[in-house]
Order: C-alpha cells, then sequence, then structure tokens
C-alpha cells in the first residue's frame, strides 16, 4: 500500500491541531505518511463554484504529483486527505475526470502545460477509512494506554466526508468514528445529529443562520451529557468549539463543552504526549478525568431549547 | 431407447412455413423473399408462408400438405419454441405424422424483435430457417413415454395458503401431507387480530379451517417437521421429512397446560416468537390457545432438563396422561408423492438495518406485527394497545414502506403494506383514542372494498403525510418534543418538512422471501428471481406452475400477497395437482440420452456428472445403464463421454453439426 499525505490549506492554518495528531498518531500505528511535494489547494468550494475546470486542473495537479511518488510497482496511490472540503473536492475530482473523457482532455492540456501527467492512479481516502480499513480497530485497541473510559462522547461527521460518495462508510448512519472512540475505551453516545450541518462557511457570511445551526448539534450535546464531541473536519470543529461564548449569549445557555479532532482522541488514549497533539491549541480545554459531566440519569432534561 | 428402427429417407421432404405474425416478424423480415430463398434449400419441397400459423388455417396448411404426401417433415419459421412448439407438434400428430420430425426457426425474439435494420433481419431469418432445415432432415421420429402419477400430494407450510390447498385436496378425495416447520399451523394470519378490508376477526374465520386440517381423514398433518431430501421427478417424487423431537407424544397430549404450570420456571424465560418477542414464555409451551394440534412442545435450547440433565422434572409429574417423553429423537419419514405444492410463505422485513427509523434503539418504535399482537386479544397485553412503560400512546405515527421500494432495502412493494396499515391506524385509534398520522409515498388501496376501506379512514379523521417519513429520533428541538419520538418527513403535498411528535412510532415493515427460500429452492430445483421470491413458469398464463414439473406456488412464497390473494392461488395450485392426478399420468420428453452399448468403455464419467442420478452401471456388462424416467436432457453427459457413447435425442452430433453448417452457408 502506497499513501502520500495531502494536508490542504485548514490543516496548516486553523487545523494545526488536526494535522499534529494525526502525524503523530500514524507514527505510533507505524503508518508513514509522506507528504505531497509542492501540493496546492483543493479548490474548495469556493473555485468549484466559479471554475469548476480550473478547479479540477487545480486537483488533477495534486494527483499527477502524489503519482510521481508513487512506489515503483504499486497499482495506485492513496492520498490521505483528513479535511471534510479537500476529501470531497478531491474526491469528486477523481470520480469526474474518471467518468468525463471530455473534461479529462481538457485538464490532461493544462497539466500538459506544467509538464506534468495524471493516469489515474489515485485513490482519495479519509483517515478514518485508513484506520478502520487498514489499520482495523484491533491494532488500534492494542495500542491504547490509557483508555477515555467514563468519558461520554458524541462523534460528529459532518455532511462532507460520506455524503455523496460513500466509499467507507453509511451514507445515513456512519459508524467508523464510533468504533474507533469505543476501541479507545470511551462511551459512545447516541447522537441523531451525526451528519447534520454544523452551519459550515454560514458562521462566517451569514451568521444568524449558522450560529443557530451550531447552536442545536452543542445544546443537544450537553442535555445529553457528552464530555467531548469529536470531528473530522476542520471547519466543524472551528464553528462547533470558538463560538461558545457568542452562542451562550444568543440563546442565553451554559454551553462549555469540549470539541477536539478524533486524531486528539485517540493520541490522548495512545499516551502521546500533549504537546505533540496540540492539545494546548483548544480553546475548551480536554476534559479531565475531574471535570467529566455526571452520568445521566433516568430522565435526560436540561439545556434550553431553541426556536427552529 | 426411444428411437425406433427407422431408416432415414434418402431424400427427406421438408416443408418450410413461414409466419408473418401479424405485423411482428412481417414488419422488419421480408416473408417473401425468404420464402423463395427457403424452396431453394436442399430437401425443401414445400415453402409457404401465413399471416398466423398458429391459427386454425395455419395448422391445416401443414397437415394438408402432409397428408398429401407432399411432406414428411417440418419447419416452421414464426416465435420462440416455447411459445408454440407444442401447437406444431400436436398439428403433426393430428395428421398422423410423428410429431418429432418438426424443428422451429424462431424469426421473432431473436429476429424481428431485436434487429434495426430489414435487409440484415431478412438474412438472419434465412440462415436460422437453413439450419433448421439441415437440422430436422437428421430427426428421426421418437415417442414420449408414459409415466403414472402418484396422487398423493405433499403440502408444504401450514399458512393459510398450505391449509386452505390441503383442505380443498382432501376433499377432492386426494391424501394429502401437510408438513409445517413451526409447532403449530396458522402461520402469520393466526397472529393478525382483524383482516382487512372487512376487519373480520382473523381468528374465527382462520381457526374453524385449522381443525378441519386436524380432523379431515384425508391429511397427514406433521407440524414441527422439514423436508430434508426430496428425489424423483414429476408424479413420483420420493420426500424425506425430519419430525423434531416436540418431547411430548403427540397422540396422548391434550393440551391441558398442566405441564406448563408444572414447570420449574415459574415465569417466563425465552422471547415468545408468538408474541414477536413482547413476552417470555416457559420451555414448555403451546404457542396459543388455537394451536394446531393443541400439543406443547419442549425448546431444549431453554428447558433445564434438557440443557443440563438436572432438573426435578415437575412436568413428568403433572402430566397425568404420561405424554411428556424426554427421550424422543429426531425421526426421518419417507413419503411418496406425486405433485408437491409449495405454500412456505414470507418472513416480516428486519428494520434494525434501517438505522434512521431507530428500531431497537428506541422502545417505542414497533414493527407492525409486533402491533398486530397488541392488538390481539392472545397477545401479551390483552388486546389493549400499551407502550412498554404501560402508557397508553396519545400520538401514534405509522410509517409505511418500510423495507419495501426503497433502494437501500427492496425495490419492490410489499403490496400488504398500504391496507394493513390502514387496518392498524383503525384499530388502534379504536382501542386507544390515539391521533394517528400515517406516513405514505403513495396510498396503493386497489381491492375488493379497499378503496372504501381507506376513504372510511380519512372520514375517521386519521392523520395522512404523504413523504416518506426521513428519520425518527429522541432529539427534541422544540420543548414540546420533549420525551418523545420525533418522525421528521417532508410532506410533498404542501412543500414544507414536518416533525411529528409522537409516543408510539409503528414501522409497516414489508414482506421477504422467508428466510429459508434458498434451502427450498435447492431441495425442490425451482428458481428464484431477483429479488429472491420463488418464481412462476409463465407470471400471467401459468403463474402457480414452477419450471419443476408437478411442484407449484401457493400464497406469499412467490411474492407479496394479501389473505384472498394466498387462498385464491392456493385453490388453483390444488386444481393444478388435480389435473394431473386425475389424469394419471405425465408424458416425458424424449430429448433424454441413450447409450450405445457396443462403443461404453465402462470409465464411469458419466456417472458421476449426471445432476439428476439418471445413470448407473452394470457391473455384468461393464457398461452404463440409462434411466430414461430420471433423465432430463440436460446433455452433460453426452458431452463428456470420451467414447461418444451416449447419444442425446434431438441432440445428436450430426444434427448439431448439420445447423450449425447451415447457419454459416447463409450468412
Amino acid at each position: 500500500m502506497s499513501y502520500v499525505y495531502y494536508p490542504g490549506c485548514s490543516l496548516k492554518s486553523t487545523g494545526r491541531a488536526y494535522d499534529e495528531s494525526l502525524l503523530a498518531v500514524c507514527r505510533q500505528l507505524d503508518l508513514l505518511l509522506p507528504p505531497i511535494e509542492d501540493w496546492n489547494c483543493c479548490g474548495a468550494t469556493a473555485y468549484m463554484a466559479i471554475s469548476e475546470l480550473k478547479a479540477f486542473a487545480l486537483c488533477a495537479r495534486n494527483f499527477a504529483l502524489a503519482e510521481k511518488q508513487m512506489e515503483t510497482g504499486a497499482a495506485s496511490v492513496d492520498i490521505v486527505a483528513p479535511c471534510a472540503a479537500c476529501y470531497l473536492g478531491l474526491n469528486k475530482a477523481a470520480h469526474y475526470l474518471d467518468d468525463y473523457p471530455a473534461l479529462r482532455q481538457k485538464v490532461t492540456a493544462a497539466l500538459d502545460a506544467a509538464s506534468l501527467q495524471y493516469n489515474q492512479r489515485v485513490r482519495i481516502r479519509h483517515p478514518l477509512d485508513l484506520f478502520i480499513h487498514d489499520i482495523g480497530k484491533e491494532k488500534i485497541a492494542a495500542q491504547v494506554r490509557r483508555p477515555l473510559s467514563g468519558m461520554r462522547v458524541a462523534c460528529y461527521y459532518g455532511c462532507q466526508i460520506v455524503r455523496p460518495y460513500a466509499d467507507f462508510d453509511d451514507q445515513q448512519d456512519p459508524t467508523s468514528m464510533d468504533a474507533i472512540m469505543a476501541a479507545l475505551g470511551a462511551e459512545v453516545v447516541d447522537w441523531p445529529l451525526k451528519t447534520r450541518c454544523c452551519g459550515g462557511a454560514l458562521t462566517g457570511t451569514v451568521p444568524d443562520v449558522g450560529q443557530r445551526l451550531s447552536h442545536l448539534l452543542l445544546n443537544e450535546a450537553q442535555r445529553r451529557h457528552c464530555d467531548l464531541v469529536v470531528t473530522a473536519c476542520p471547519l466543524c470543529q472551528l464553528n462547533l468549539e470558538c463560538y461558545q461564548a457568542q452562542l451562550n449569549r444568543r440563546f442565553d445557555t451554559t454551553l462549555h463543552i469540549a470539541v477536539a479532532y478524533f486524531t486528539q482522541a485517540m493520541g490522548v488514549a495512545m499516551g502521546v504526549a500533549d504537546r505533540d497533539l496540540g492539545l494546548a491549541r483548544l480553546f475548551v480545554p480536554w476534559p479531565s478525568v475531574r471535570t467529566l459531566a455526571p452520568a445521566p440519569g433516568p430522565a435526560m432534561e436540561g439545556g434550553a431549547h431553541v426556536q427552529g | 431407447m426411444f428411437r425406433d428402427d427407422y431408416v432415414p429417407d434418402d431424400r427427406p421432404k421438408v416443408g418450410v412455413y413461414v409466419c408473418h405474425c401479424g405485423i411482428n416478424i412481417a414488419a422488419k423480415v421480408d416473408v417473401a423473399q425468404v420464402v423463395t430463398f427457403a424452396a431453394t434449400l436442399p430437401f425443401v419441397s414445400v415453402a409457404r408462408q401465413y399471416k398466423f400459423m398458429c391459427s386454425d388455417p395455419g395448422q391445416e396448411l401443414i397437415q394438408n400438405d402432409f397428408r398429401a404426401g407432399l411432406i414428411d417433415r417440418v419447419v416452421v419459421a414464426s416465435c420462440s419454441p416455447l411459445m408454440h412448439e407444442g401447437t406444431f407438434r400436436i398439428a403433426l400428430a393430428g395428421a398422423q405424422g410423428n410429431p418429432f420430425l418438426f424443428q422451429m426457426a424462431n424469426i421473432r425474439e431473436q429476429v424481428s424483435w431485436v434487429t434495426e435494420d430489414k435487409a440484415s433481419a431478412t438474412a438472419k431469418a434465412q440462415a436460422l430457417i437453413a439450419a433448421a432445415v439441415q437440422r430436422v432432415a437428421l430427426h428421426t421420429p421418437l415417442r414420449r413415454q408414459k409415466v403414472a402419477v402418484h396422487p398423493d400430494v405433499l403440502i408444504v407450510g401450514g399458512g393459510i395458503a398450505g391449509i386452505h390447498a390441503a383442505l380443498t385436496l382432501a376433499e377432492a378425495g386426494k391424501k394429502v401431507y401437510l408438513v409445517e416447520r413451526e409447532p403449530t399451523i396458522g402461520g402469520h394470519m393466526a397472529k393478525f387480530d382483524k383482516t382487512f378490508p372487512t376487519l373480520d376477526c382473523s381468528a374465527c374465520i382462520l381457526t374453524p379451517k385449522m381443525s378441519a386440517v386436524k380432523a379431515h381423514p384425508n391429511i397427514t398433518l406433521w407440524t414441527y417437521a422439514e423436508v430434508a431430501g426430496v428425489a424423483g421427478f414429476v408424479g413420483n417424487f420420493k420426500v424425506s421429512i425430519r419430525k423434531k423431537p416436540r418431547y411430548v407424544k403427540e397422540e396422548l397430549c391434550v393440551g391441558c397446560l398442566d405441564c406448563i404450570e408444572a414447570c420449574v420456571f415459574k415465569k417466563g424465560k425465552r422471547r415468545d416468537e408468538f408474541n414477536e418477542g413482547m413476552s417470555l414464555r416457559k420451555p414448555v409451551y403451546v404457542p396459543f390457545p388455537q394451536a394446531t394440534p393443541l400439543t406443547a412442545v419442549i425448546d431444549p435450547q431453554s428447558c433445564l432438563f434438557l440443557k443440563t440433565g438436572k432438573c426435578k422434572q415437575p412436568c413428568l409429574e403433572a402430566c397425568q396422561r404420561g405424554a411428556i417423553d424426554f427421550n424422543q429423537q429426531e425421526e426421518i419419514r419417507t413419503i411418496e408423492v406425486g405433485t408437491v405444492i409449495i405454500a412456505t410463505g414470507y418472513t416480516a422485513f428486519d428494520p434494525s438495518g434501517l438505522h434512521k427509523y431507530g428500531y431497537g434503539r428506541y422502545a417505542h418504535v414497533y414493527t407492525s406485527l409486533e402491533v398486530e399482537r397488541l392488538l390481539n386479544a392472545a397477545g401479551p397485553t390483552g388486546g389493549e394497545v400499551l407502550l412498554k412503560d404501560g402508557r397508553k400512546p396519545g400520538v401514534v405515527g405509522i410509517i409505511h414502506c418500510v423495507g419495501s421500494r426503497d433502494a437501500h432495502a427492496n425495490r419492490y412493494c410489499s403490496k400488504v403494506c398500504c391496507m394493513y396499515s390502514l387496518k392498524l391506524a383503525h384499530l388502534i385509534k379504536e382501542r386507544s383514542g390515539a391521533e394517528i398520522y400515517n406516513f405514505y409515498i403513495d396510498m396503493r388501496t386497489p381491492g375488493k372494498g379497499y378503496e372504501e376501506f381507506y376513504d372510511r379512514l380519512l372520514a375517521e379523521r386519521v392523520h395522512f403525510i404523504r413523504g416518506r417519513a426521513a428519520e425518527i429520533s429522541d432529539w427534541p428541538l422544540h420543548p414540546e418534543e420533549r420525551g418523545k419520538l420525533v418522525i421528521r418527513a417532508e410532506d410533498t403535498l404542501i412543500g414544507t418538512i414536518r416533525r411529528i411528535p409522537v409516543d408510539m412510532a409503528v414501522l409497516s415493515v414489508g414482506l421477504t422471501p422467508a428466510r429459508d427460500a434458498d434451502t427450498i429452492r435447492r431441495l425442490f430445483n425451482i428458481n428464484t428471481g431477483s429479488d429472491g421470491w420463488f418464481l412462476e413458469r409463465h407470471p400471467k398464463l401459468a403463474p402457480v406452475s414452477t419450471a419443476t414439473e408437478g411442484i407449484f406456488l401457493a400464497g406469499a412464497c412467490q411474492g407479496p400477497k394479501d389473505i384472498p390473494e394466498s387462498v385464491a392461488q392456493a385453490g388453483a395450485a390444488a386444481a393444478e395437482a388435480v389435473s394431473l392426478i386425475d389424469k394419471g399420468f405425465v408424458e416425458l420428453e424424449p430429448n433424454t440420452v441413450y447409450l450405445d452399448e457396443a462403443r461404453c468403455s465402462g470409465c464411469k464419467t458419466c456417472t458421476e456428472l449426471c445432476p439428476f442420478k439418471a445413470i448407473g452401471f452394470d457391473e455384468n456388462k461393464k457398461t452404463a445403464t440409462i434411466n430414461p424416467a430420471l433423465c432430463k436432457g440436460c446433455g452433460t453427459c453426452s458431452a463428456a463421454c470420451p467414447s461418444g457413447a451416449l447419444v442425446q435425442n434431438l441432440f445428436t452430433n450430426e444434427q448439431i453439426v448439420r445447423e450449425i453448417g447451415g447457419i454459416l452457408a447463409y450468412v
């Protein structure tokens, strides 16, 4: 198996903790993730909306570079893209380039200008996919040094990881993160909002709507006595973690809930040093044993409700 | 063995008859040109065309030419032999010809219906006719073997379909073996409280028929029994039945329930299958008060004595008739029957795989079958609609099409769910006064009195929301949703998303093929369609027959069906069986294999290969032996025989080579 790593811009800026913790966990699991040399922007949603062709060409450049790094003799190379937007954008580009020869022709011409070639030999993989299918939860469980026992965790997948390309998990009810958290010893909370929208870019552009969407998620997490929400997307993490004070003011609530990357949770359980996991970058600190929420009583009530 | 001593004429006289099939063939194939071509072929003495060869005048064309001595064998170029091979063979026989001096060229399904270009269609039709002429010139007269039909019938499955078929046959004086896997007959119908649209009490109309089965002198009823093996062929099946030990002697037990009372377990211990797991039963039990036979069963998985060997066995003492017998063993009975009716029914769709509906996660999400039991007076709540926490629901949501019309589960419509959902809505409202919301994609109510029943429910102010429910969750977005289950759906009639908080959600689960349908399929050598339902021989004209002669289908094992349809089909299957039995014999197709003993080296390659066990071995002569009654004409052995000693009637090497030659000469 030949892997290359595509961090994307988020993991080098707001999502640095994701980058740090992912690489630390992979080191722990003896998984080599060499970055694509000279990688460029995936085009994200913004580029795709303005010029599809340019967006596909941007992705294809990354693919061409990845193929150059492919091990000799390998049939294909797996691009590991942790950011949900990169994962979706690259995945979409790979699908479109496979399915539409006319598009492929144009993109090939564009790559040609940069003396690059793309031979349709890449696969786009999400770290969740890698951990569940290539590593396996047994091997992960075997690495656990400090189980997350007693910690009530809500797994938040967001919208982009399994939709529309449900390559590795169920579209309607993804469970890969749940399985990893269970392997770490955490108590996985039944969480019907696991794929509901966090507000996405609206938090920046139409904060009224974006904040309401984040608040619904966090409020329900608190109502279910969760100690931690884990995510696999830098934008989800940002939306859910950074605005809690504003949300409390606006909705008159008392939210204070840690929102971390699932890779940070893995690192903590595997006994990786905090500084290698970017734990200090969290605004709401990692829940210590002392701050764990009391176990829920028979009637799960509490938390104010907002009008949807 | 079927070959008469027939020396082919030096000059066979072949008649070629090309059919227009209205415009089905004539619109694409230039029939006149084909006939002119056919007349030039070797051996052909007559070539004609007709608008509909299958019509009486068409058949008479053949008969007249034959009687006039113009022809001695026939090629009809028309449709698939599946349609009319029989028709023309009978026509030939009617003119005192041998029906096997005949060959069909399929120029409809294989030519006119699938070819765009007229010239290539005509050329292809010519090539196929040339092939048929070459082949038929080598045909020899064959005759069919008659085999007697055993008059007894086996019915597999004791639901309403099996029961009805059994009674129909028994009344006609036929001896019937009815084999049921469960400890009682009755099937799904016995679990229902009422039936739609008349709201008849299900038990009241079913149990008299169950008792009649038990009492009928012509019916041998074996419950708690399964088919273990099937051998033979139409008219002469040998079937072995495995009777599981119930540890209670059926002939002694009167169903007094004293043993159940006496059992060391004072309370239920195991999931009660009959109540869909909503109550617990003891290791010794009678499934329900009208069980037939009314005989206790001891479940070896939970009986303390059978599991551990250590128990005071108070049941032994309690049974005054000494019916309990812990030494009972599994028994295999072998029976001979001429025909079989498969009535193995369905298994309700298991919704636990559809995460979005939370079945198994939320206590108050029920399947429709569970609600049938709640509504039944003999069910776990005595017919009251009570939730697992004892509350009466104030609002109930019924979700249609769970596991049906769904790319994530089954694509087909389960046909009965709209109607039973209406029935459940009516009964729940009647018993509990709850507000009821139905979430439906389309209301499908074709049937006598069905649409009227729907109208009645509308008048009863049951709510209908048109849209597949997206999810059930316990996530309260609004304060009034707290403590409720929330059903979210797009109401496609008003174009908005709705959230309906309910106390109870009912999943109207679809019908799926019985969980062991594949075992039955293999045992009886029948087919299933892509959905897993048993395949009928023809969807319109042979709906209760299977591709295997003598084996018929009744009820939902063939596809989703309601009670009236199942009963109708059971009657039809019984009639088909009677038709065969009263005819008294079947004729076997002569396309079987025969052995050229002089060439057989006795290598036994064929004996292992034959899937029908039709080939034996004569140790004296050291040659293979063929049982033509068992041979199905599959051709496996004759293809494999290294010395060419096995020859198949209608498929000799010469016939096949000449047929290929005929095609290749004209393409």
